[in-house]
């Protein structure tokens, strides 16, 4: 069970959550955007074995949205951080 | 040497201590005309239709750890077909096809077992989907049909007795010709059999990148030396992104761990696999009597093979609500497999914007049953460049064309 700091609420267990999959996705310009670039918005996705940002909220705690910095493959957290910002220094 | 029951009874005088071995352990050659990266099921059983249907031998396969020691090994073993899109519903049962005589072909006891595989519906929306979904696969000629409350109850008696249970059963859909099978088996016939033909399978031999010489990949660096490949075939599960960025290339993958259980040995209780979507959990028994229970994946991206534990607290009140005659078993392992699925649960088969290099993936939680199948398409695709018919449907330009195979409602809780 991962104990995930939430922004507001502070440390609380995994299951009061859900993942929201890759952070920091920017939805294209429609106007512009052509084929490639709606498919890799829409489908492609980093998958890193690695540091990964994704975006998580507290489902069933006060339902907001916020940003994780964790390792896909040790599950470690390294950073908490609010929705629209950018991951703290060193966290990359 | 071909297992029969005389081998077994010549052995058996011998003490069983002269069987040979079943597959050589080869040194890696320099070059290859195709290297095989992944030595799961898929991968094995590519290597095998490669030599026996095309005649391309001079094959390896690759595998970072031992045979079957990724999702093959780690899956719960239920094979069908009854996939609700036509061209899912030929491939699946392409694969199921072959199944039926694999055995014999082989000359491997793969303990296949057409038990029936029941999904159960406990709401209205459930019957109705059902019921599209029965004719959709009888318009394609897979056997399924819907079974009453009253002919659930007689073939699985266990099921929650209560008047009122909390998810009434309203009824379910068999596929009788679905089942299990014995998952590391078909590694290893697969194994034996490419072997026999000469195809090299290399355990212990991670590949750690894909060369590349402009647009077209010639060869892998691996932990036992440099490899050149006139064509490379990438089949690596829950690791796709990962290899696949050793050649530059992104995939619409994501990764995520799928967890299992079994519980300790029992007498015969269950003869069938029984699944419900709505709760989301399917048991089947093991010829050992072990309960193998699965569930849903896990909710984020992972390559950690242990899964979380509220999934395992919902697998288990899942299951006890369904049969609360399990209520006092005792289980006794518990693990995970990385499995790599794609934005419409469809696997992707085929060539790649790198010449020479195929890949074969996004069969997410649901890939043992096409194991035979998978292998038997991507040959054809590999030694011919161009895509089985069977697999045209699923290349990786699917998802720019917008020609999606949206398998949600059959491959999302049932796997
Ligand atoms: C718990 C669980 C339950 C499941 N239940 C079912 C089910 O009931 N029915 C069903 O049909 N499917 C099921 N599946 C899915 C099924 O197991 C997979 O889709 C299928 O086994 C994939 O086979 P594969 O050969 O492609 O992958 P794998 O068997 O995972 O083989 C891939 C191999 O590639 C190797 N590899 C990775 N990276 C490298 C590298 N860099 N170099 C060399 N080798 C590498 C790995 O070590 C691995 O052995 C389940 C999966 C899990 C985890
Ligand atoms: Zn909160």
């Amino acid at each position: 069970m991962l104990l995930i700091h939430c922004p507001w609420c502070g440390p609380r267990n995994e299951s009061e959550f859900a993942c929201g999959g890759e952070g920091h996705i920017q939805r294209p310009d429609p106007a512009m955007a052509h084929d490639e670039v709606w498919v890799d918005y829409l489908f492609y996705r980093r998958n890193p074995k690695a540091l990964h940002l994704e975006r998580w909220v507290h489902a069933q705690g006060c339902r907001r949205w916020f940003n994780v910095a964790r390792n896909t493959l040790t599950h470690e957290i390294r950073a908490v951080y609010r929705m629209g910002e950018k991951p703290p220094e060193g966290v990359r | 040497m071909r297992y029969s029951l005389f081998s077994l009874v010549r052995q058996g005088l011998n003490d069983h201590q002269q069987w040979p071995r079943a597959w050589r352990d080869p040194q890696p050659k320099p070059a290859y005309d195709v290297v095989i990266v992944g030595g799961g099921g898929h991968g094995l059983a590519t290597a095998y239709y490669l030599a026996k249907e095309h005649g391309v031998t001079n094959v390896a396969v690759l595998e970072k750890g031992s045979l079957g020691g990724g999702n093959t090994g780690r899956n719960t073993t239920v094979v069908r077909s009854n996939y609700l899109r036509d061209d899912s519903a030929r491939l699946y049962e392409h694969s199921l096809k072959i199944w039926e005589g694999l055995s014999k072909e082989l000359n491997f006891n793969l303990m296949f077992s057409q038990r029936g595989m029941i999904a159960l519906a406990h709401t209205r929306h459930e019957m109705h989907e059902m019921q599209r979904r029965l004719a959709a696969l009888r318009l394609n000629g897979v056997d399924s049909e819907m079974l009453t409350p009253a002919e659930l109850r007689r073939w699985v008696p266990i099921l929650n007795p209560r008047p009122k249970p909390r998810y009434e059963l309203l009824g379910g859909m068999v596929q009788r010709r679905a089942g299990t099978a014995r998952h590391d088996a078909v590694a290893w016939g697969f194994a034996r059999a490419a072997d026999a033909r000469g195809v090299d399978i290399i355990q212990n031999c991670e590949v750690t990148g894909i060369r590349r010489e402009g647009g077209r990949a010639v060869g892998v660096e691996t932990t036992r030396g440099y490899i050149a490949a006139a064509k490379i075939a990438v089949v690596v599960a829950g690791h796709a992104s990962v290899v696949m960025a050793m050649a530059g290339l992104r995939l619409p993958i994501q990764s995520y761990p799928l967890q299992a259980l079994v519980s300790e040995p029992v007498k015969p209780i269950l003869d069938t696999v029984v699944m419900s979507g709505l709760i989301h959990v399917y048991v089947s028994q093991s010829d050992k009597g072990e309960l193998v229970v699965g569930a849903a994946r896990d909710g984020y991206v992972s390559y950690a093979q242990r899964g979380s534990f509220p999934v395992i607290e919902d697998q288990v009140a899942a299951l006890i609500e369904l049969f609360p005659i399990f209520s006092r078993l005792r289980f006794l392992r518990q693990w995970a497999g990385i499995v790599d699925v794609s934005p419409d649960l469809s696997p992707i088969i085929g060539r790649t914007p790198v010449e020479n290099l195929f890949v074969n993936c996004g069969w997410g939680t649901g890939g043992f049953k096409a194991t035979p199948g998978s292998g038997h398409v991507f040959a054809h695709t590999i030694a011919g460049g161009e895509p089985h018919p069977l697999a045209a449907p699923f290349g990786l330009d699917r998802f720019t064309t917008g020609r999606l195979i949206d398998e949600g409602a059959a491959a999302g809780v049932a796997h």
